[in-house]
């Protein structure tokens, strides 16, 4: 598996081959509060780079969901729309929201690697 | 303009507090155990909850102060026993809400909790109603605290002995570290508790010494999600200057003896929709599945027409499942109406539901 990669958007992503797996970063549970609410995008759809692919809600508030790749979905995790709070127990591992086959790798060399993602988090957080 | 701090600002700060703005002050929104774990500590324990930002509005003055408040607002004051309190509003002619309040009878005369938005607006509207007869005091110099929950009344009784024996909706002065403390046993979370009215300078000691006994800080947030499961109204939300009690589906708080002969504000427009029905109605709304409608959220009936609009929507930790309130046409605020809900483009299935969501039965007399 590929080293994760991060968006400003505050998703993650790896790549096995040339399917990604997306989720949320433990950083964007933590701003948003309790996670009640989770909608993703429909299986066999195609999403476009930094276009919304899902939303997520807590009680406060509804945000959107960026994909930081273009396309296809060939999966979706259903157990965090059964149990919207699995995304802030676990976000960065079982809480995975979706996996794109995606149709070119070099999207994803602008992404942030780990130490970026934190620096940047820690800058626009505060 | 700069923001407002209460005088407990320190201790949020200290208990980790994630602040906003509201209503011109720095407010905790939540602590670190985030909004469904205050939600919830709130339902099982005792929750506290810094109201400072409300206004204490003292009026003092004689029975013809009690005439002049009739003449405004929609309660049978003369025959109110004092420390009794009363849910009202403050209207305009036409019944429109300027705010909702909580009046209580004191022995010099009246305190009025007002909204912290529109408190300035209030004492503007009532020094001009009242004009310079009666003493007015829109006080800053006291904070308001709330504690609510079934734990609440054991705690407070340890440090205030006798408030165990106040009645819901009933107040009473009571003496710490010397200093008179009004207490009164009400709120805002559909839980028993007590609001209390103590001098700045006393607040923050007055706070730590409940958190030592059990009770935890709570933040705006679960403030918010509680009183909607209680289906209590926000302003500026269930309520506002374009919105009547009767539409507000609060005739029981208008007083009955006033109805027959009015002579208070609105009086008319309140008579008249008593009578005829409001053409849209607040209700209580409950989506089916696990969609969230906020705010704004437009309501349609199966054949695609607008028939009202979502006023405060979110998840109801002690519902377990989403929650709001709304406005819709009458013929669909019956209970069990099939209605839509349009979020992000798509219509959702919700049905028209009784309020409250969540009921525990409060405390109502002790003795």
């Amino acid at each position: 598996m590929s080293e994760v990669k991060f968006s400003k958007e505050h998703e993650w992503i790896t790549l096995e081959g040339d399917v990604a797996t997306i989720g949320i970063t433990k950083h964007a549970t933590e701003m948003l509060g309790d996670i009640v609410f989770a909608e993703l995008p429909e299986k066999g759809s195609n999403v476009e780079k930094d276009g919304t692919a899902g939303v997520v809600e807590s009680t406060k508030a509804a945000s959107d969901v960026f994909t930081p790749v273009s396309g296809e979905v060939v999966d979706t995790n259903q157990s965090i729309v059964d149990d919207p709070a699995k995304i802030n127990e676990d976000p960065e591992g079982g809480a995975w929201f979706f996996k794109l086959k995606i149709k070119d790798t070099s999207e994803l060399d602008t992404l942030m690697n780990k130490e970026e993602y934190d620096k940047f988090a820690k800058e626009t957080s505060s | 303009m700069e923001i407002k701090k209460t005088s407990l600002n320190k201790l949020h700060q200290s208990n980790n507090a994630k602040f906003v703005e509201f209503a011109g002050y720095e407010m905790p929104i939540q602590y670190s155990k985030g909004i469904i774990e205050e939600h919830k500590f709130t339902r099982s324990n005792s929750g506290i909850f810094d109201v400072s930002h409300m206004g204490q509005l003292f009026i003092y003055g004689d029975e013809s102060l009690t005439e002049e408040l009739e003449k405004i607002f929609p309660l049978d004051l003369k025959n109110l026993k004092q420390n009794c309190s009363k849910y009202s509003f403050l209207m305009n002619e036409d019944a429109g809400i300027y705010d909702d309040l909580i009046i209580t009878k004191i022995e010099e005369g009246y305190l009025i909790i007002l909204n912290a938005a529109c408190k300035d607006q209030d004492f503007e509207i009532l020094s001009n109603l009242l004009g310079p007869k009666f003493k007015m005091n829109l006080d800053n110099n006291r904070s308001l605290i709330a504690i609510q929950g079934p734990k609440s009344v054991e705690i407070l009784n340890s440090i205030l002995n006798g408030v165990d024996q106040l009645n819901f909706m009933t107040g009473n002065w009571f003496d710490s570290d010397n200093q008179k403390l009004f207490v009164t046993r009400s709120g805002y979370t559909g839980e028993d508790g007590f609001e209390i009215s103590i001098s700045n300078d006393k607040a923050e000691k007055f706070v730590e010494n409940l958190i030592e006994k059990g009770a935890q800080l709570i933040g705006l947030g679960a403030r918010d999600t509680l009183r909607m499961e209680a289906g209590l109204c926000l302003y500026g939300h269930e309520l506002d200057i374009n919105k009547t009690p009767v539409e507000a589906n609060l005739r029981w708080a208008i007083s009955k003896s006033r109805l027959s002969n009015g002579g208070f504000i609105g009086s008319k427009k309140i008579m008249n929709q008593m009578q005829d029905g409001a053409s849209q109605i607040r209700v209580g709304i409950k989506p089916e599945g696990r969609l969230i409608a906020r705010e704004k959220t437009k309501i349609f009936d199966d054949t695609d027409k607008q028939i009202g609009e979502i006023t405060s929507g979110t998840f109801g930790p002690s519902v377990n499942g989403p929650i709001a309130m709304g406005y819709v046409d009458k013929e669909f605020s019956k209970v069990d109406t099939k209605i839509l809900l349009e979020v992000r483009g798509k219509k959702h299935p919700a049905n028209v539901c009784a309020l409250p969501f969540y009921k525990k039965n409060y405390v109502k007399g002790v003795n």
